[in-house]
């Protein structure tokens, strides 16, 4: 998968967030094959403050794992805080890209894309590379393509809910609205099954975090996903079979024996 | 001078952004400021003099999905 000019060895992207330990995020992580994992900033504490040191032991662990960081900017309600928080995170991340989230309603975490457009080309205008965290929309696709926007990614199904993909139609249109335009489900993964699915569908790649983190066996759903992923892809790549509504007999009739 | 830092009041001697750092134990941390909702590349934090009442965020890695 080629995108923003690098090509990435991985069609899997992972999160760091809401594993059990930091020890078996990295080996998560790793056992994931991920070559990208997404990052995000809050307040850091100073010396003496309860919490100190805690985002820079985090980043230790991150820079050691020598892959690609996005961070986020997760939490944000607005083109300002979106704007603002993309400006820190380059400057503490040392990257142009940044997953573009501006959150537009709290109990589905669904993107307000009339403000993601706004600041996709604000930021865009100012250097970064834009990896936008939207809904199915088409329009709003093109949009955020006009802003300036390289990669494209629509959501599976709200963020954290493991639903699979719950609008299959429309992100098969989108794949086929957009053939050369990289593009990802990102959010609402819960199961290998899913995101097999998802690059089934001949999407580039899948960003989840959730469902390996919050799994029994981090390691081991990560190591499952990495399969599922690899699977989909060797499947969208080998040109699936057409479904049919009735049975076709796979075993050939010539020659049957007439016992009646 | 009493400012907001995160949120929170904290009363320090230093003037600009840059010395807040220092003053507050953030001298090697990998961070991004702001002042006043815009944001201060660290080339700019001496430059960047504060007042009474000022808001300064000091951001660093998180975890994130």
């Amino acid at each position: 998968m080629r995108v923003y000019g690098v090509e990435l060895p991985s069609r899997l992207l992972l999160g760091t967030a809401l594993y059990p330990s930091p020890a078996i995020m990295t080996e998560a992580i790793r056992a994931s094959g991920a070559a990208v994992v997404t990052v995000s900033l809050r307040r850091e504490s100073g010396a003496g403050e309860q919490g100190a040191g805690a985002g820079q032991r985090f980043w230790d662990l991150v820079r050691d794992l020598g892959l690609r960081v996005l961070p986020n900017t997760a939490g944000c309600h607005s083109v300002k805080e979106a704007v603002l928080t993309a400006q820190m995170a380059r400057e503490v991340f040392g990257t142009p890209w940044i997953k573009l989230e501006v959150t537009g309603d709290d109990d589905t975490l669904q993107p307000d894309v009339f403000a993601l457009v706004e600041a996709a080309r604000i930021l865009t205008a100012d250097g970064f590379q834009v990896f936008p965290y939207t809904t199915e929309d088409l329009v709003v696709a093109g949009r955020l393509l006009d802003a300036g926007c390289e990669v494209l990614m629509p959501w599976g199904a709200p963020i954290g809910s493991g639903r699979g993909l719950n609008n299959p139609y429309a992100l098969r249109s989108m794949r086929a609205h957009f053939p050369n335009v990289p593009l990802v489900v990102d959010a609402g993964i819960g199961l290998p099954s899913h995101a097999a699915a998802a690059m089934e569908l001949g999407y580039d790649a899948v960003l989840l975090n959730t469902a390996v983190a919050k799994a029994g066996d981090p390691v081991a759903m990560a190591g499952a996903m990495r399969r599922a992923v690899e699977a989909g892809r060797m499947a969208y790549e080998a040109d699936p079979m057409e479904a049919r509504d009735m049975a076709a007999p796979s075993t050939p009739v010539f020659g049957t024996a007439a016992f009646a | 001078m009493n400012i907001v830092v995160n949120g929170k009041p904290r009363s320090v001697a230093a003037t600009n952004l840059a010395e807040v750092l220092v003053e507050l134990g953030y001298t090697n941390a990998r961070v991004a400021t702001a002042h006043d909702s815009e944001f201060v590349p660290a080339e700019r934090r001496a430059a960047c003099r504060l007042k009474e009442g000022d808001k300064v965020e000091i951001l660093g890695p998180m975890q994130g999905g």
